[in-house]
């Protein structure tokens, strides 16, 4: 072989190449939505310490179809990032074993999206409790 | 070649992913969707005097600084990588755009709480 | 060959750099039974149709990891991958993504193992025994926790299977790393501390952003995308112990 020229390929739009890659991109783009909700909530401290009538308004924007389109849209997203998330986090913890066998990926999975069933609802009954 | 400092965002982003993960569903349905459409709460349960009181209170505080900081550095560190893979590669400006702007949220929501007084 | 009948048709992306400015697709019809691997499609073009086409193999069992390409977009090894899950139609075969075309089917490997040899792919016994003290002793839980590992045959898919590698040609990658944990997990070894500035830096672990799809092609389900988000923890404790103690954060 006496001409070596390497050729490279281009990397433009790879995360369209494969159905994979496309759904790898659809849950880092739930950070977003996560940034957005956490906008709101800070305005929504901001109106707080502006007085009574600025944190009215805040309200009264959450009544409006725009915000409840908005929220449920959000709610979605926050609903596929805790499945993306506990689908993905069994590869960030080290190897254990409980009585001499391997824990499974699916059993952190499956205790993690239990324990988010669990902590909504506590979240849920919590502010019954105190709103009541 | 140096050691990266990637740990403190990525630490930062898996605490919020967490939350996020945890609660972020409740949270969003109780202010969002429940209480200003007056489903399983009192209308009254967001009120100015009911958040000014939870915010003025130190556990209010906390969670509330924890919510929206933690959630900011969470979505900061992956909306960089984000950006990353979209094909903007100048990565330290970018990451110092998204962390900075998860500073500043930081930093404002951390004043106004305590802002609010006790 | 008699009376075979069936063809399918193999879209070969050639690149021959003294005559191509870049890579071209042929298309070679070849004839196959059902129990045909890829590579025994690549075989019978170029010992019967065009004995130009040039691809690594050797072992044709999926052990020596030579064999590694792209098969209709997807990494795979040619000789465990078989033409009758593509029939009828056509299958198209491109040199492993993510890496220079040398030639045809050939991608340029030396970057791969010089970074292998980087993390130091060896047992650096963690103490100095001597003959008459025997062999190390492992039970079979201690052994559990690097054989997985040790099964990679450096074929090179998961790189071909991560688009952060093909954006970067200077990241560890998660086959590395999960060779460097075969290595780390092993009782026998003290090397763990030798080896962690190739995990700590920007182009180590944390170019890693847990897409996930280099386990999903591993040839020997190595797993190594749990490999390197395992160390994404480990790097970050070292960090903070590297800000508490003497020599701190900078190496």
């Amino acid at each position: 072989m006496s001409i070596q020229r390497p050729y490279v390929r281009s990397m433009d739009g790879w995360w369209k190449r494969n159905a994979y890659f496309t759904r790898y991109m659809a849950r880092e783009v739930t950070a977003l939505f996560v940034a957005a909700y956490a906008v709101v909530l800070l305005v929504g401290v901001i109106r707080l310490s502006q007085g009574e009538a600025a944190f009215n308004g805040w309200l009264q924007a959450l009544k409006t179809p725009l915000s409840l389109v908005f929220h449920l849209l959000v709610l979605a997203t926050f609903v596929y990032h805790s499945w993306s998330w506990f689908n993905i986090m069994p590869i960030t913890m080290p190897m254990m074993f409980i009585g001499g066998k391997r824990v499974q990926p699916g059993t952190i999975t499956r205790t993690g999206l239990a324990a988010t069933v669990v902590a909504c609802l506590a979240v849920f009954f919590i502010v019954r409790g105190i709103s009541s | 070649m140096k050691r990266s400092n990637e740990p403190i965002f990525w630490s930062l982003f898996g605490a919020g992913g967490m939350l996020a993960a945890l609660i972020g569903p409740a949270l969003v349905f109780i202010t969002g969707v429940a209480v200003p459409f007056g489903l399983f709460f009192p209308p009254d349960t967001m009120s100015y005097a009911h958040m000014l009181a939870f915010s003025q209170h130190w556990l209010g505080k906390v969670f509330v600084l924890a919510v929206i900081a933690l959630f900011l550095w969470h979505a900061a560190h992956r909306i960089a990588i984000l950006l990353h893979d979209f094909g903007m590669h100048a990565v330290a400006l970018v990451k110092f755009c998204c962390y900075g702007l998860a500073f500043l949220g930081t930093v404002i929501a951390g004043y106004t709480l305590l802002s609010l007084g006790s | 060959m008699a009376d075979i009948k069936t063809l399918i048709e193999i879209e070969v992306l050639r690149y021959r750099p003294e005559q191509d400015k870049e890579p071209v697709v042929q298309t070679y019809k070849v004839p196959f039974t059902d129990d045909m691997s890829v590579l025994q499609g690549l075989q019978y073009i170029k010992d019967y149709l065009d004995g130009t086409v040039s691809f690594r193999w050797s072992c044709r069992m999926a052990i020596c990891g030579s064999c590694g390409m792209m098969v209709d977009g997807k990494p795979k090894l040619a000789c465990k991958t078989f033409l009758r899950d593509y029939y009828p139609g056509n299958l198209r075969v491109e040199a492993l993504a993510h890496f220079p075309v040398e030639r045809d089917l050939m991608v340029t490997v030396k970057d791969y193992v010089k970074r292998l040899e980087g993390i130091k792919p060896y047992l650096i016994p963690k103490e100095t025994r001597t003959i008459e003290e025997g062999e190390y002793l492992q039970t079979p839980q201690q052994r559990d926790r690097f054989m997985q590992f040790s099964a990679c045959i450096n074929c090179m898919l998961c790189y071909a299977a991560c688009p952060q590698y093909g954006m970067n040609s200077k990241f560890i990658g998660s086959g590395h790393m999960a060779i460097l944990n075969r290595y780390n997990a092993d009782s026998r070894d003290g090397g763990r501390d030798e080896r962690m500035e190739s995990v700590n830096e920007e182009d180590g672990v944390w170019g890693c952003t847990a897409i996930g799809y280099c386990s999903v092609v591993c040839p020997k389900q190595v797993d190594p995308a749990h490999a390197i988000n395992m160390y994404k923890a480990k790097s970050t404790i070292d960090y903070l112990t590297g800000l508490v103690t003497p020599g701190g954060a900078d190496e």
